[in-house]
């Protein structure tokens, strides 16, 4: 019988105690730390970087991934775009009672392997467990620290003329998700890009002083990232139709269902704003990492004014506004 | 296949065609003194003309009009009422098309009935809520089956399927319509000018070219077949013109490679075999006689009208000119609630919710401020 | 959009058949195209297939735009 998570995995004795030891502190190691009550950490610089996120991603496991990877990445990400190293994470589980032992092991697996990919230390974590229909299984949220290793900080001012770049293809990681549910009948082989960017991060910024500005487009897709560049920063972009990198999968299963690749959610995926004159150096390193290979210019600021807005530049020569996505894609009738 | 398929959307014969819709456009503009004006009648045509540009590139030279294509723009409020009133019960199970699940409701949407916690699910095909009612036997399911005359015949075959299976809990809410009593109305009324009509690519692969003669014997009106594509939408255009310069009205079939003259006979057949012709009300417009489909009597146990007792009441008023809109009396910005009060994020009317509704396609794809 | 590219046939039987599209894969009635083979090319709307794709057809349309493209040049 497969042994599964039980309320008193939740409750502080026992049962608690040998869930930390045999799965978690087994797995991500550092045995003394978990003795005490709150880390203690070495930071090198002054400024630090801190950020949060939680993953509740249905279903838990999918091509190229699982819940636990994407919670490391996630948040590796969301520091590595901001220009900071990261060092350290903290994990929280909340689990739905009668959730399989075996599964959280390769959940926790994945998250040391990711870590360890990574180069960040995960430092401190919590368990909790909750009643059977309180949560879908298993959330976890993970929260990083890092530094800010470069004297100058992101972002910098953006110029008329600066290129947009995306490390690769747009969407792989939405439209896996939704083959792995099985909802639309839609199966693909497609694996999900969920991957830690900080190496490609720190490369770009290390033979590039003219980076202006790094995001990665999960939820919401390139297309909501680049709105709100546009908005909070007044640029106006333009990006090209035809530059636009997507698998031929994604395309196919955009068509069948009526979505737009360019809303398609992203893990793995890094979008810069790079002056004119260091794109092809930028280029040239995204392309030396496996993840990076189909790096590509899909666009430019064309203006910067207040009110920025986002353009798609079409095939027939057109332009027409990019909007954030309005509630969710849902496949069309027609 | 696939290379010679993706020269339709090639932009070097894009470009060209575009040229010489722009010189055919000019001739037009000579000899009758204004702009040629034609209608796409299905909603896709509608999407495709703004999302690709078409519709901005001949501004000026070409009015394209939005036409009653789009399954849920044009239905009632009332009916829509009836479908999300349907959810409002812990017995049952929703299934939908996407696009239905954000139309606005006189009091709500399907997606807040769900946000509450009733069962509402998006389903891609009609069949697979006959499958969620096969593995939910102690709840009913119903299918809202709203659309024209390419997505009747797939409802038919849930129907079928629900039949032969013997699926007792499974019924289907109708409410479809066609396409022949709304053309004839618009041209009858001849409320609005429009010179050719630009017919649905994928309608017509059920109907066929032939069924469109009464356009021509009846009205004296052209039209052209057509694709999604940039190239084949521009030449279906191209060819409206020239047809209209020649002042000789005919069906072409410009899509060929799909549509078949006939029209599909399968297709057909369930048609007939599940549905009979029933008086439809359109959003806006009222009551047409013998403008939808419901399901046969004989199938009477497969209708939710006659398992549930639904009483949806009048619906309030609001300042959406949809119906207008889907007359192709004025376009969308000349609604007030455009982009103001209506938005794909707050909807008033379907034509701003749908995948194929008028309000969408210029909010999303026409609109630059 | 009921646009399309199309899907094409990778396993047939008796009402249902297999399609991939660009790579995604995924199960549509037949029943409207009973006489569809492997390989075929085919429309898909709402899980059924409607239409095979003429292929003949399809190359003749881009020929006939060719055609119209060269005449102007000409």
């Amino acid at each position: 019988m497969v042994e599964k998570i039980s309320l008193a995995h939740g409750d502080g004795g026992e049962l608690a105690h040998q869930l930390i030891q045999n799965v978690f502190i087994t797995t991500f190691g550092h045995h003394d730390q978990a003795k005490l009550d709150a880390a203690i950490l070495h930071i090198p610089q002054e400024k630090l970087t801190i950020s949060t996120d939680s993953f509740v991603i249905k279903p838990t496991f999918f091509r190229g991934g699982n819940i636990g990877k994407l919670a490391i990445c996630g948040t590796v990400n969301d520091l590595a775009v901001s220009g900071a190293t990261p060092l350290y994470i903290t994990v929280a589980f909340i689990i739905e009672e009668g959730f399989s032992i075996p599964q959280l092991q390769k959940i926790v697996s994945s998250m040391a392997e990711e870590a360890k990919k990574a180069n960040v230390r995960i430092v401190s974590g919590d368990t909790k467990v909750v009643e059977r229909g309180s949560v879908d299984g298993i959330f976890i949220n993970t929260t990083g620290i890092g530094v800010i290793n470069t004297e100058e900080m992101l972002p910098k001012t953006i110029d008329k003329q600066d290129v947009i770049i995306i490390s690769g293809t747009i969407g792989d990681h939405g439209i896996s998700i939704l083959s792995a549910r099985g909802e639309l009948g839609l199966v693909t082989e497609l694996n999900s890009d969920c991957a830690s960017l900080n190496d490609l991060t720190s490369e770009v910024l290390n033979v590039s002083s003219r980076v202006k500005m790094m995001r990665d487009p999960t939820r919401g897709g390139v297309a909501t990232t680049l709105v709100e560049i546009c908005e909070d920063f007044n640029v106006t972009i333009e990006i090209n139709e035809d530059a636009l990198p997507v698998k031929e999968e994604v395309e196919g299963a955009c068509d069948i269902l009526g979505f737009d690749p360019l809303y398609l959610a992203n893990e793995g995926k890094l979008l810069l704003i790079v002056a004119k004159e260091d794109e092809e150096k930028v280029l040239a390193v995204l392309k030396k990492f496996d993840i990076g290979r189909e790096a590509t210019t899909i666009g430019r600021v064309s203006e910067v004014e207040t009110n920025g807005r986002l353009f798609l530049k079409m095939l027939l020569g057109s332009r027409r506004r990019l909007n954030r996505l309005a509630g969710m894609q849902l496949p069309r009738i027609c | 296949m696939i290379e010679t398929l993706k020269q339709f959307s090639s932009s070097t014969i894009s470009q060209a065609l575009l040229k010489q819709i722009e010189q055919k456009a000019g001739e037009y503009k000579e000899k009758f003194g204004r702009e040629p004006a034609l209608m796409e009648v299905c909603g896709s045509h509608t999407m495709a003309v703004a999302k690709t540009g078409v519709k901005k590139l001949l501004a000026g030279k070409v009015k394209l009009i939005s036409g009653p294509g789009c399954p849920v723009c044009v239905t009632d409020q009332k009916s829509i009422d009836a479908m999300i009133q349907l959810a409002e019960s812990d017995e049952r199970i929703i299934c939908t098309f996407g696009d239905m699940v954000r139309v606005p409701g006189t009091n709500r949407a399907l997606i807040d009935a769900k946000t509450d916690g009733r069962d509402v699910r998006v389903v891609y095909s009609p069949c697979d809520a006959v499958e969620i009612a096969k593995e939910n036997p102690d709840k009913q399911v119903v299918f809202l089956g709203i659309g024209f005359e390419t997505t009747i015949p797939v409802l038919a075959v849930a129907l079928k399927k629900a039949d032969d299976e013997r699926v007792t809990n499974f019924s289907m809410w109708v409410t479809t319509k066609l396409v022949e009593p709304i053309l004839r109305k618009l041209l009858n009324e001849g409320d609005v000018q429009v010179d050719g009509l630009l017919l649905p690519g994928h309608v017509s692969i059920v109907l066929g070219k032939y069924h469109y003669q009464y356009l021509v014997d009846e009205y004296r009106v052209p039209g052209v077949i057509c694709g999604f594509e940039p190239a084949e939408l521009l030449s279906g255009i191209y060819k409206s013109i020239e047809l209209l310069l020649n002042e000789n009205p005919e069906i072409i079939n410009s899509h060929q490679h799909v549509v078949r003259d006939e029209g599909n006979r399968q297709a057909q057949l369930m048609i007939d075999q599940y549905f009979q012709v029933c008086d439809e009300a359109w959003r806006g417009i009222g009551v047409i006689e013998n403008s939808g489909l419901d399901i046969r009597d004989q199938f009477i146990h497969l209708n939710a009208k006659s398992r549930f007792d639904i009483k949806a009441g009048e619906p309030k008023p609001t300042r959406c000119r949809c119906g207008e809109i889907i007359r192709g009396l004025i376009p969308p910005e000349e609604c007030n609630l455009f982009a103001k009060a209506c938005t794909p994020v707050n909807p008033i009317g379907p034509c701003m919710v749908s995948s194929e509704g008028s309000c969408a396609a210029s909010y999303q794809y026409l609109r630059e401020e | 959009m009921c646009v399309g590219v199309p899907a094409k046939i990778i396993k047939v039987d008796e009402y249902s058949a297999v399609v991939d599209v660009m790579g995604s894969k995924m199960t549509v009635g037949i029943i409207f195209i009973p006489e569809v083979k492997l390989d075929d090319y085919v429309i898909v709307h709402a899980g059924q297939a409607m239409s095979i794709v003429d292929e003949e057809y399809a190359k003749a349309s881009i020929e006939e735009w060719r055609k119209m493209v060269n005449d102007r040049d000409a």
